[in-house]
């Protein structure tokens, strides 16, 4: 999560704050056409049986269509919101989750009525009104979210790297400054730490130059980010910064623990908590 | 902070898979209702989660407690949502919901129906003023004839005029006139122009139309024509606009000290309350209009038509203002309590 990314807090009564990031207009816009484009199939399949029944009632296939037309345009919205928990084929596929803005339980009239409303959002075309309030509100609303009192937050589900098969360094002077490590874990975006590692994956198969433009850019990124003493840095090529950074990120265990352990302790003398 | 990560996720990471399953029977089942040592098992489960997430915030391990706050959030949503879920009670929510809200929200209506008055008033003018202004004024071309002419054609129509599309087209009115209602609902969040708009302009259509066959002498075809349909769907979208007004009038606050999200978390249930009536009503009034206004005398003798749409009037008119009054309604539920 980036520092400066819109963010629903909720301080829970047990004193912490829960941070959820939230989704802003793009990726709610590609969402929602992924939605329209799940309607265009169901509604597809809904022409297709009332071209069945038109052989037996054209009077009664046209009511079935348009009754079944405006519940899959009207009700798709709803009912998966309501029995999914806040998502939608869209929304599931994007990560993002509808959320009360309180963090309480979404209510099926606050659903409901995000959704009827949504006719305002999309004038007068793609969106347009429901972007510019996104844009614009704090908690990044569109109109039908600020009637509701719901929010919609981007999921995510981090994932712990497989960062086995990377070569540890045999000494990483950063993990000497048990703070800055702990403020680079914490400021450190988890896009940048993947790239990190795929680059030390990839490194062989990068040409020279490139592989040396991309660790100077990740090193410099890194070290903007946390201020190390310069005396722990000079020595170091950007490579191994990034290298040492992996490991501070991903590479968890026995190596921080000894470096925090005062060197004149023994080990059984340690209590890990 | 934590000095041994490795050692923390495996002791707790476990748990956190506990109470992410818990979770899910809860989602599973909406009316689930756990045993004590369940809840009990929650909300431990939830602390110890919360005060993990704590721990992994403070070392700085982001992502891991990104992964923590999604089950958190969750947990939390389930403890602390003290709003009850009762089963819906279909029967409750027609005759004592619905009338209630009605009631609790009447300024609202009293608005709307006295902007669509104002607007049938000035389309009558108009056509008073000046018949040319007929083809401006009406959208629909059956409609700019003389209205003679159109009482002597319906009277004598040899064809059934829906023959065997009855239920294609009172599906087609259902589902048009829920989309107008929705729309004039929806419109409340232009602060109430957009609704405003829809009933002054719905009502100077009314009003042209009318005055056209009062003037040409067709005063009962008129009625035995709109009145079946007309007195449940005109309601119909003046609650359903009354909804829009409801929303409009927590968007402006006026003189309201309360926060402007919590005016519309009050309102929120009345809204929807509203639309849903509306909604039910339009299907009513399509079958209506479907099987009884389309047909005229000799078929079905005007009086017998005027007759239903009084009854159907005056039965709406008791739901709305009479039914559900045994319980004791609040007086408003649009200020809650400032904060």
């Amino acid at each position: 999560m980036t520092p400066n990314a819109a963010q629903l807090r909720i301080r829970l009564p047990e004193g912490v704050t829960l941070r959820l990031p939230l989704a802003g207009p793009l990726i709610r816009l590609v969402a929602f056409s992924l939605d329209t484009f799940v309607i265009m199939v169901m509604t597809g399949i809904l022409t297709r049986v009332v071209e069945a029944i038109k052989a037996f009632s054209g009077s009664w296939a046209y009511a079935i269509y348009a009754i079944g037309y405006f519940v899959i345009g009207t009700g798709y919205g709803i009912l998966c919101e309501h029995f999914w928990k806040g998502q939608t084929v869209g929304k599931w596929l994007l990560g993002l989750r509808v959320l009360d803005r309180t963090g309480l339980e979404l209510q099926f009239t606050q659903v409901a009525l995000r959704n009827v409303l949504r006719f305002v959002d999309t004038l007068p075309a793609w969106g347009l009104v429901g972007g510019i309030f996104i844009l614009c509100t704090e908690h990044r609303q569109r109109l039908g979210d600020l009637a509701a009192g719901t929010v919609v937050i981007r999921e995510r589900r981090a994932e712990l790297r497989d960062v086995s098969a990377l070569n540890r360094a045999k000494y990483n002077s950063f993990l000497k400054h048990q703070v800055l490590c702990a403020r680079l874990r914490k400021l450190a975006a988890p896009e940048a730490g993947a790239v990190a590692v795929e680059a030390l994956r990839r490194r062989d198969s990068l040409n020279d130059a490139d592989r040396i433009r991309l660790f100077d850019a990740l090193a410099a990124y890194f070290l903007s980010l946390v201020e190390f003493p310069p005396e722990d840095i000079e020595p170091l090529g950007s490579e191994q910064i990034v290298r040492n950074v992996v490991e501070i990120l991903y590479l968890r265990g026995g190596r921080e623990k000894a470096a925090a352990r005062p060197p004149q302790m023994s080990h059984r003398g340690f209590a890990a908590s | 902070m934590i000095v041994d990560l490795d050692r923390f996720l495996a002791v707790e990471r476990p748990l956190w898979q506990e109470l992410e399953t818990l979770l899910s029977v809860y989602d599973r089942d909406r009316l689930f209702r756990p045993t004590t040592a369940q809840s009990l098992r929650l909300f431990e489960l939830y602390q110890r989660s919360v005060a993990d997430l704590a721990r992994l915030e403070e070392g700085g391990h982001v992502d891991i407690a990104n992964e923590l706050s999604s089950v958190v959030t969750r947990a939390y949503a389930q403890i602390h949502s003290s709003r009850r879920r009762p089963r819906f009670k279909p029967m409750e929510w027609l005759l004592i919901v619905l009338p209630s809200t009605f009631r609790r929200q009447i300024g609202a209506f009293q608005m709307a129906l006295g902007v669509t008055l104002f607007g049938c008033a000035l389309g009558a003018a108009f056509l008073a003023w000046d018949p040319a202004a007929k083809e401006g004024i009406l959208p629909f071309s059956n409609l700019l004839g003389d209205p003679k002419d159109r009482v002597h054609e319906e009277e004598h129509k040899t064809k059934d005029p829906n023959g065997e599309v009855h239920a294609g087209f009172a599906a087609m009115l259902m589902t048009h006139n829920t989309r107008v209602a929705l729309t004039a609902l929806a419109l409340g969040l232009t602060w109430g122009v957009g609704t405003m708009i829809i009933l002054f302009s719905n009502g100077i259509t009314l009003g042209a139309v009318c005055f056209d066959y009062v003037r040409a002498g067709e005063t009962k075809f008129l009625l035995g024509w709109l009145m079946p349909h007309g007195v449940i769907e005109i309601p119909a979208i003046l609650i359903a606009s009354q909804a829009g007004l409801v929303l409009a009038s927590a968007l402006i606050g006026w003189n309201s000290r309360v926060r402007r999200r919590d005016r519309l978390r009050a309102v929120s249930s009345d809204v929807f309350t509203l639309a849903a009536g509306a909604a039910l009503m339009l299907v009513w009034a399509g079958i209506v209009e479907s099987y009884i206004s389309q047909y005229h005398k000799p078929v079905l003798p005007y009086e017998a038509k005027i007759a239903f749409g009084a009854v159907e009037l005056i039965l709406l008119i008791y739901f709305f203002f009479f039914v559900g009054r045994r319980r004791a309604e609040p007086q408003t539920a649009k200020e809650p309590s400032a904060k």
